[in-house]
């Protein structure tokens, strides 16, 4: 069905990306993912040998500034906006719990 | 003009000499709200008496013999994923629903200062991803202008905001056109400003090194006067310009005598509706009459611009999104373990076209495909800047079309690519960094507008203000939609 990618590679981006894509929903990505690329292949028309990637759109380097304290934002405010804390910390379920 | 309706400019100059109140101008603002919000959802959120309190204050300083600043008293809307302190900040996605943020955005606290009242948080694609606010978790935003037509996106809300005269400004961000193209679509001066010349330290991040916030306006003038606000350096944002900027309302007025315009030939093709290609022909021939020469620009990579967008965008949307976790902030399900709760609240929170550009950028990032995708596109970028440098070297500013069609009428654009060509035009300015800005040109048959875009290098923001004042005056001269 797809050229560019596969329904087992999306499957694989999903897991990596922490996403759980239903085996009924795989089909529409795998074709809709596959046409982005599609487009994007349009790329292998340009000469692009010698040329530098660029990372950031200016020429800013080292932007240092000076080392002083200051306050942070305050602790009890951010952890009101959390969905579970406890004792000034963020609480999660257990890490290696039972998997569903 | 007065009420709504009045420019940013007239509203601060009233309230300043005390002509006029406010809290009137809101009230007049929050009157239009009550009339028509409920068909049009520019809205995630209408802070009427946070407003109200507002504007008051501002009464206040102005009665003390205080000056509030140049938006004194001036309603603002606000793009939902700007961050408010306590005020829910969603970017129209289910997983920050709820959401209140523990610190203002550098911009809010800029118009802030500068004397703006708030009127509310604007409805947008979720995480500003798509070209139509179709895509929000809250549903749609309609064109102001013709409700069965989209306003654009992903600053649909922004856009509806100030066109249904819910706000005399508002603010967006832009990444491949979210600003520019809702600009053109409801009949708005709307800028993408140099990357970096605008802090963006409490924009919620989508594309790290592509976006930018910029504001929506009537006219060139008050487009002007909010981003000298808004913009200059941050300390916060390490990607931000270190000299202070010049100020572009001071070099406004100076016209366009002499001024070099150049058409880009790569974007003037069949890509383009013809009323659109018609109308940058007409902007270049009212520029010319005003005094500039005119010519064409070739930049032979602009068409492909788009290719590499949809590589560069979802790969740092990927990385970007990876903090919505369920552990820190908005939503959470629940699950017997961290790893599953973790994919339970991404599945559950995330709407589909976020879900799409987290995976395609997930797999351009992914071993193997890296130097394919994410590289080449990264080498895409470098050919833009060359190209343009070499037709900034002969043009001052350059011109093409803002959008390829004026505004589309709801799921006409059902499948993600034909909505991702809606950003052909705008796309190239975010790769490079540069300036750019839709001002409003002409209207098609239906009577909708046109948007002419006018493009600049970096910190080229006076030359293109200029030839953005003088089109206007064009446009107002022939009668136009401006």
């Amino acid at each position: 069905m797809s050229d560019r990618i596969s329904r087992a590679d999306v499957s694989h981006v999903a897991r990596l990306a922490r996403l759980d894509i239903e085996e009924s929903e795989l089909d529409r990505f795998t074709e809709q993912l596959d046409a982005i690329l599609e487009h994007a292949a349009a790329l292998d028309a340009l000469d692009l040998d010698g040329v530098p990637p660029m990372s950031h759109p200016l020429p800013l380097t080292n932007v240092f500034r000076v080392d002083e304290v200051v306050p942070s934002l305050d602790r009890d405010e951010v952890l009101s906006q959390a969905p579970a804390a406890e004792d000034g910390q963020f609480r999660v379920p257990p890490v290696l719990g039972e998997s569903q | 003009m007065s009420g709504a309706g009045a420019t940013a400019i007239e509203i601060a100059a009233g309230v300043r000499s005390g002509e006029r109140s406010a809290r009137e101008v809101l009230e007049q603002h929050l009157a239009a709200i009550e009339e028509r919000e409920a068909e049009i959802h520019a809205f995630n959120l209408v802070l009427a008496d946070e407003a109200r309190a507002r504007a008051d204050e501002v009464d206040a300083a102005v009665a003390a013999g205080d000056d509030p600043g140049p938006l004194a008293g001036v309603p603002v809307a606000l793009k939902d994923n700007l961050c408010t302190r306590g005020i829910p900040t969603t970017c129209s996605s289910r997983i920050l629903e709820g959401w209140q943020p523990p610190y203002d955005a550098t911009v809010v606290s800029a118009l802030a200062d500068s004397g703006a009242v708030f009127v509310g948080k604007t409805n947008l694609d979720e995480f500003a991803m798509g070209s139509s606010t179709e895509n929000s978790a809250f549903g749609p935003t309609r064109n102001p202008l013709d409700t069965d037509r989209v306003p654009g996106g992903s600053s649909g809300g922004s856009a509806a905001a100030v066109a249904a005269g819910f706000s005399a400004l508002s603010i967006g961000s832009d990444t491949g056109g979210s600003i520019r193209q809702p600009a053109a679509y409801c009949g708005l001066v709307g800028v993408k400003p140099t990357y970096g010349l605008v802090s963006r330290y409490g924009l919620i991040a989508f594309g790290s090194s592509l976006d930018q916030i910029g504001p929506f306006a009537h006219t060139v003038a008050d487009a002007a006067l909010t981003l000298d606000v808004i913009s200059g350096h941050d300390p916060r944002d390490s990607t931000s310009v270190p000299a202070a900027p010049a100020s572009i309302s001071e070099a406004l007025g100076a016209g366009v005598d002499g001024m070099r315009v150049g058409i880009v030939t790569e974007l003037m093709g069949d890509a383009m509706d013809a009323n659109c290609l018609d109308a940058v022909r007409s902007a270049a021939q009212a520029l010319e009459a005003a005094g500039a020469t005119v010519g064409e620009a070739s930049i032979p990579a602009a068409l492909y611009g788009l290719g590499a967008y949809y590589l560069i965008a979802p790969a740092e949307a990927s990385s970007n999104l990876a903090r919505y976790d369920g552990v820190r902030y908005g939503m959470r399900v629940d699950a017997a373990n961290t790893g599953d709760m973790n994919e339970a609240t991404r599945t559950g929170g995330f709407g589909d076209e976020v879900k799409r550009r987290i995976m395609l950028g997930t797999y351009a990032l992914s071993a193997g495909y890296y130097d394919a995708y994410y590289g080449s596109a990264q080498k895409v970028r470098t050919l833009l800047i060359r190209e343009f440098d070499a037709a900034y070297a002969d043009y001052d500013i350059l011109l093409s079309p803002t959008t390829p069609t004026t505004a589309f009428k709801f799921g006409a654009k059902a499948d993600p690519v034909s909505m991702y060509l809606c950003d052909l035009a705008t796309i190239p300015t975010n790769l490079t960094g540069h300036a750019a800005m839709s001002v409003p040109f002409g209207a098609d048959a239906d009577n909708m507008p046109i948007g002419v875009q006018l493009l600049a290098p970096a910190l080229g923001e006076v030359p293109m203000f200029q030839a953005a004042e003088a089109l206007e005056a064009a446009a107002l001269s022939a009668g136009g939609a401006a």
